[in-house]
């Protein structure tokens, strides 16, 4: 057996022991979902050694009491805290272990994913955008989604454009850097549109984008804006045909009669370029405003959700949608909710998540009906009742949700914090991340000022061990889910320069101002980042403020 | 848009977040793309609690009334004021009624039932005198005035006397109904004002159940609304065109509800907008306003003159109401 005193350091595995004597806490740190999936037992015990009562099967690792307990810290109390800011020092001591079936035996897996164990050290990369303080109103970006590789980054703004980055490939001169992030193609997706019937001006601004798998060689991706969603497909041309008989190489006709000799056109490289043709346009199926779009696992249909219906489409037919759920109600007037994102499943098919302004979450399965407006799940943690103030109801009111990538878990955001759901446990998040704690205080001038009603995205990284959002001015938050630190930095062009690593960045919420520390009154709620994106392998963030894109990547040593 | 960082920190005056609430509602009205749905809905809960608050103080305030003055004193407050001000005096709920006209084709014509939730502030008070008023028939020529009164948000004295004139004492909410008298063709109408009582319930333990409905149908939009055919033509309405928003002054309004059709309306009552915006503005400001001007407007004589638009779109109504008391 392994034992860990209490002025020593231990790493088991590949778990992170920190923490020793004189820090009066020691942490084990290992990645929980590895855990929770290999089947395996935890046994915490704590105490002198060797005189212990013998070790406690907490439970069994599929147990999802189990899983909550420890993240919570609720370990039976005869055993302390894992993790315990007292003074008094613990001994902790850990049986490395399998599993059998007589349960004695446990086992601290690996921890996974970037910022675990070591912390990332984020750096500057790129800056895209303009670099006046003037913004131009078509310029806000409004949506930023790498695709399935991680290879290309597209924005949308408010203009209705869309831009796309590619990264460039590696090179071997350049093993201390990440390729970088050029323009690859920019086009004109939406224009504003005018209803008559309804005398409304439809915006062209960019809601959302996603991005289909690549099949060939072309890129397709979705875009939408309030009422439209177009299909783009994206290819690059380097060759061109030559050698026409019947036409010169400037495009005039040749007479037939000059022509003597004939010749089989053939293909000669050219400057690369990159085209956008719109492949598909599904349109008219939405009376209210598009918020979402998720394309469902199958690479077959997607949905589209406004404020009170999801539509389920197929990607190659635009005339007809199936509307899947409607929460529109008899009379109006009893409307308490609106539907304010929703997403597919990232592995089954059949489930789907639509997240409404009152804080609750609905899993629905499309197996169990055609309309699914009865849900399957009903996420929803109980309001608390200290907190309760005019505007409740309005920071309750959840702006993003996202799957993980495992698709275990989903992530939402709300005003002031993001929380993590497990799909098996309906009744509260697992895991809670306040944002902005501070601005609890200051809703009233946030609801003046129409800041209160901005729709902070939120992202995961690739292993799902990180969560990151947006805040106030340029700041963004990352939460490691595994170490509970959290971090916050900011994305300004001053003192900027590639490689340079990001400081973090504090708020402080009331009394005295330390160094560096900035006060609450002194944000720029101007400056504010609604949406980021992290690629899907790599320790690369995009991160969008109001009308800058900002590339940084972890530093490579 | 911003005005934030000078001054982070702002009162929680119900009266003051109505007031911006109802700026919001009426801007949102002419942003790009059309009326959010989702923002006007929190927007509207934020109306809903600021007017509880409200709610719940005024009843403070009318129980603390009822322990000074426990009868009859109350009557003695209602002026023999003239009847001008009732179309004013019915502003505040119109207000309330127009901000959303509802579809043409449909018959429901609700109105923002939160912005009738800021106008509820107003109308509360008046339930207590339909029974009032129908005690004193001589006061029945200006009932709207006396809403108007009531609904003051001054310093509270008169609406507080109102309240306890008009209600079953002991029960500082008032009853179902509400009775207006039409100043044109002297028509009375009771309405009921069943989400009063929902309302109350949060307050008042001792309501009974909420009664259904209208007792009257409500009017059909783009009709002239029985009740208050004067307020459309003379006041918000400036086109003078009548029925813009086509809504009853009291139509039950659930607590919890919300928009009215707001796509709807955008859609078919580019007009009304115009209308619409006017009252709301005017409402908006009502509230910010009154104060200020009671001391400007206290010297003006109560007379019918008043009713011209401006004049009952300005709280003067009120301010004099209050200073007649």
């Amino acid at each position: 057996m392994n034992s860990l005193e209490s002025n020593k350091v231990q790493t088991y595995g590949a778990a992170a022991v920190s923490g020793g004597k004189n820090s009066g806490c020691l942490t084990i740190t290992f990645s929980w979902n590895r855990f929770m999936s290999s089947g395996l037992h935890l046994v915490f015990v704590s105490g002198q050694a060797p005189s212990l009562p013998p070790p406690r099967t907490v439970k069994s690792a599929l147990d999802d009491r189990m899983m909550r307990r420890f993240q919570s810290s609720e370990l039976c109390p005869i055993y302390p805290e894992v993790e315990d800011s007292n003074t008094k020092r613990y001994q902790i001591f850990g049986w490395l272990s399998c599993w059998t079936k007589q349960n004695t035996w446990f086992q601290i897996l690996p921890n996974l994913g970037a910022g675990g164990g070591n912390d990332i050290q984020w750096c500057f990369s790129q800056v895209k955008g303009a670099v006046d303080d003037d913004v131009a109103e078509a310029d806000i970006i409004s949506t930023v989604e790498f695709n399935h590789s991680g290879e290309l980054l597209a924005t949308g703004d408010k203009g209705g454009r869309v831009v796309i980055f590619q990264q460039e490939q590696e090179n071997k001169t350049q093993s201390h850097s990440r390729g970088e992030y050029n323009v690859y193609s920019t086009f004109q997706s939406h224009e504003p549109e005018f209803d008559y019937l309804k005398s409304l001006e439809i915006e062209e601004k960019i809601n959302k984008i996603r991005w289909l798998p690549q099949k060939n060689a072309a890129q397709f991706l979705l875009s939408t804006n309030d009422k439209t969603i177009k299909l783009w497909k994206i290819s690059e041309r380097d060759k061109r045909p030559e050698g026409y008989n019947l036409k010169e190489e400037d495009g005039r006709y040749r007479d037939p009669t000059t022509v003597t000799t004939l010749r089989v056109p053939v293909f000669r490289p050219m400057d690369l370029m990159v085209e956008a043709s719109p492949r598909r346009i599904f349109a008219n199926a939405h009376t209210y405003h598009i918020n979402s779009i998720s394309i469902n696992s199958d690479y077959e249909t997607y949905l589209s959700a406004d404020d009170l219906r999801i539509n389920l489409w197929h990607l190659e037919i635009t005339d007809r949608s199936f509307n899947i759920v409607d929460i529109k109600p008899a009379n109006m007037e009893e409307l308490t909710e609106v539907i304010t994102a929703a997403e597919f499943h990232p592995n089954s098919c059949n489930t789907f998540v639509y997240s409404s302004s009152k804080g609750t979450i609905r899993l629905c399965d499309m197996r169990a009906s055609a309309l699914c407006d009865r849900h399957s799940k009903l996420f929803e943690e109980p309001e608390d009742p200290s907190n309760r103030s005019f505007f409740s109801e309005i920071i309750s009111s959840i702006s993003d949700v996202k799957f993980s990538h495992s698709g275990r878990y989903m992530m939402t955001r709300d005003y002031l914090s993001v929380k993590i759901w497990d799909l098996n446990m309906e009744n509260r998040p697992v895991e809670t991340y306040q944002v902005h704690e501070y601005l609890r205080s200051k809703l009233c001038s946030l609801y003046e000022n129409d800041c209160i009603f901005d729709k902070f995205e939120c992202c995961w990284n690739g292993s799902d061990s990180i969560v990151m959002t947006g805040s106030y001015n340029n700041f963004f938050r990352m939460f490691d889910r595994n170490t509970k630190r959290d971090i916050t930095l900011e994305a300004s062009r001053e003192n900027n320069k590639p490689r340079t690593v990001l400081k973090p960045r504090k708020v402080c919420a009331s009394g005295k101002r330390k160094k560096d520390e900035i006060s609450v009154d002194s944000l720029d709620f101007n400056k504010k980042i609604l949406h980021t994106a992290w690629h899907p392998k790599e320790n690369i963030i995009a991160v969008a403020t109001t009308n800058n894109l900002y590339i940084f990547q972890d530093k490579m040593n | 848009m911003l005005r934030g960082r000078r001054r982070m920190e702002c009162t929680l005056d119900a009266q003051s977040l109505i007031s911006i609430s109802l700026r919001k509602i009426h801007s949102s009205r002419t942003q790009r793309g059309g009326i959010k749905l989702h923002k006007n809905l929190l927007v509207s809960y934020v109306l809903r609690n600021a007017r509880q608050l409200y709610l719940s103080e005024r009843y403070a305030e009318l129980y603390r009334r009822q322990q000074h003055y426990p009868d009859g004193a109350p009557l003695l407050a209602m002026p023999a004021c003239p009847p001008p001000p009732a179309a004013s005096a019915a502003a505040p709920p119109e207000l309330a009624a127009l901000p959303l006209p509802p579809d043409t084709q449909d018959r429901e014509a609700r109105s923002c039932s939160a912005v009738r939730g800021g106008a509820e502030l107003l109308e509360v008070p008046v339930c207590a005198a339909p029974p009032e008023l129908q005690r004193a028939p001589c006061r029945d020529s200006s009932p709207a005035f006396y809403r108007a009164s009531s609904a003051g948000p001054g310093p509270g004295s008169p609406p507080g006397l109102l309240y306890a004139a008009g209600c079953d004492f002991g029960a500082p909410h008032c009853s179902s109904r509400t009775t207006v008298l039409d100043l044109d063709t002297h028509v009375v109408t009771t309405v009921e004002n069943g989400y009063l009582h929902q309302d109350c319930c949060s307050q008042c333990p001792c309501c009974c159940q909420p009664a259904p409905g209208l007792a009257s149908p409500p009017p059909a939009p783009g009709t002239k609304r029985k009740y208050y055919p004067g307020q459309e033509e003379e006041e918000g309405v400036e086109e003078g065109e009548p029925g813009g928003g086509g809504v009853a002054g009291g139509p039950p309004f659930a607590p919890c509800t919300k928009r009215a059709r707001f796509e709807e309306y955008s859609a078919e009552h580019p007009q009304d907008s115009s209308n619409i915006s006017n009252l709301i503005s005017i409402f908006g400001s009502g509230f910010t306003g009154l104060v200020s001007r009671q001391q400007a407007d206290s010297e003006q004589p109560l007379n019918g003159q008043l009713c011209s638009k401006q004049a009952l779109a300005s709280l003067g109504a009120w301010t004099r109401a209050i200073v007649a008391f």
